[in-house]
């Protein structure tokens, strides 16, 4: 059964130095308020995967938490650059941060065989492409039946799975709506996950067909209103499309950057 | 009748041209997606549209900043998980077209969206693959836009991100189960499409008041031009009067947000 814990706790218990932490999250439900508490507590070392960093990765690889990426496609949607990430990567700061690139079909991919407790995914991809020679992790196997040539990449099998989503109920069962992303099969891949949620209610609401989380399927849950934040949980709030746009100016300069995050990470502890 | 436009509405209206009601259409944020949604607002109502997060069918209202939106999912019919999107949908066969933009583009139709440079030590790192290598390899076929300069229209690519034809026009010989790849791409100088027999992508349409020499001068090798060169159609008043209201809704949309 999944514990209810703090956000504070449940960082403070279950991610811990040096770990590989997957936070996801397409765009929809990603979990902000985890990632803030995870800078505030100063987590190092940290190998971060996840198919779109977001602003998510690249404050928390400004404020030095990460030594890896392990990620599909690195950008601030409709907007640029990740400026932290692109500096980490450039520039070596605030660390040197090692990259690993897949593309999306084949990290989706290797979170479901993760969730299916299989070494490995196959698929029909980066045909032509250079990323194989950039990534030792994608090999290219023939099928046994067929002969075909075809795609392999190592399953993800993270020490620790990070999602928010809408609601848990007083069981710590969860129920995920809208844009799912990987959610379901990045809990189901890690060795524990931490679920924060919008609100804890006594029924779920779910239709028959919804994708919920079993309890004993989690690790911990904490309540973290709002924890999706400038990302959106639907039914709740809207993506805040203007931060977005701002965070190219906030996250452009180092100065900006750590003046952003102490005014609204160190200062502001959990809601 | 004469109409004002800028070359953006010329491609954004060019690029919309190429969809058609009975296609399902894989949708690149950006450009893409504003050819794609000025399709279905103007002559493709049917057109299907698919973004990578999962979203199946959808209209939107405004054109969304990121590829996952709430307005994709809750104007689409349906929205799955991120690996159905890649293995059901995308590498089972059911896309007819993948509409892709790109940081740089070579001779052959080959995509950069990785970094400028050397990889281990980027002089710009860009934000990498994300759907687009397999998009392009498991559509049927894949409609490329993309402005126009010397910057992005390079002889080849630093990086193959995602293959048009390879580096040497045969990347897709005798591969089993690939798309046709790049059937044309749209600038705002001009539409090109790949010489059927060397890959290399050619120009067959230029688009009004552009001279060749803008489009030699704006690309990075010896471009060539079909011995049929055409004038591309300039946008018609309802093709410029819906790609504007769709763009003033987009951005009032996100400007407005807290």
């Amino acid at each position: 059964m999944a514990e209810f814990l703090s956000l504070q706790e449940a960082v403070s218990k279950h991610i811990n130095n040096g770990d590989t932490v997957a936070m996801e999250g397409f765009t929809h439900l990603i979990p902000f308020a985890a990632g803030h508490e995870i800078i505030r507590q100063e987590k190092r070392d940290l190998t971060l995967i996840r198919m779109t960093p977001d602003l998510v990765y690249d404050q928390m690889i400004g404020a030095g938490c990460a030594k890896k990426l392990i990620f599909s496609w690195g950008g601030n949607p409709g907007v640029g650059s990740l400026h932290r990430l692109r500096d980490a990567v450039e520039k070596g700061w605030p660390n040197k941060l090692e990259i690993l690139e897949h593309s999306h079909a084949a990290m989706a991919c290797a979170y479901e065989a993760g969730a299916a407790g299989l070494p490995l995914a196959v698929l029909r991809g980066y045909v032509g492409s250079d990323l194989p020679k950039v990534n030792d992790q994608i090999k290219f196997i023939e099928c046994p039946f067929t002969g075909e040539r075809l795609a392999a990449v190592p399953s993800v099998r993270p020490d620790v799975a990070v999602i928010h989503a809408q609601r848990a109920d007083r069981n710590g069962n969860v129920v995920i709506e809208g844009i799912v992303g990987i959610q379901k099969e990045v809990v189901l891949a890690a060795k524990r996950s931490l679920v924060t949620v919008e609100e804890i209610v006594d029924d779920l609401g779910a239709s028959v067909n919804a994708c919920v989380l079993p309890s004993w399927a989690i690790t911990a849950v904490a309540e973290a209103p709002k924890g999706a934040k400038p990302s959106y949980a639907l039914g709740y709030y809207d993506r805040d499309n203007a931060f977005y746009k701002d965070w190219d100016g906030i996250a452009r300069d180092r100065e900006t950057f750590q003046a952003w995050l102490n005014d609204n990470v160190f200062e502001k502890g959990v809601a | 009748m004469s109409l004002e436009f800028t070359s953006s509405e010329m491609m954004s209206v060019t690029a919309a041209r190429a969809l058609t009601n009975d296609m399902t259409c894989f949708v690149g944020i950006g450009l893409p997606s504003e050819a794609a949604n000025l399709a279905r607002l103007t002559h493709a109502p049917d057109v299907t549209l698919i973004y990578e997060s999962g979203t199946l069918q959808t209209k939107p209202d405004v054109l969304p900043l990121s590829i996952g939106d709430g307005e994709l999912c809750e104007s689409a019919l349906t929205t799955v998980s991120v690996p159905e999107m890649f293995r059901y949908w995308l590498q089972g066969g059911h896309i007819s077209v993948g509409f892709l933009g790109t940081a740089q583009i070579d001779r052959f139709a080959n995509l950069n969206t990785t970094l400028i440079g050397d990889y281990r030590e980027p002089k710009v790192r860009l934000p990498g693959g994300g759907g687009a290598p397999e998009i392009a390899t498991n559509a049927k076929e894949v409609f490329i836009t993309v402005k126009h300069s010397r910057r992005t229209f390079v002889k080849d690519v630093d990086f193959v991100t995602t293959v048009g034809f390879g580096r040497d026009g045969k990347a897709r010989d005798n591969v089993p189960n690939i798309g046709r790849g790049p059937t044309v791409v749209i600038t705002d100088l001009c539409s090109l499409k790949p010489d059927p027999e060397t890959k290399e992508l050619v120009v067959i349409s230029l688009h009004p008041n552009v001279t060749r020499e803008d489009v030699i001068e704006a690309t990075g090798w010896d471009i060539r031009f079909a011995d049929q060169l055409e004038t591309t159609p300039a946008p018609t008043a309802e093709e410029l009067e819906v790609l504007r209201a769709l763009k003033a809704r987009t951005h009032s949309h996100h400007s407005g947000q807290q």
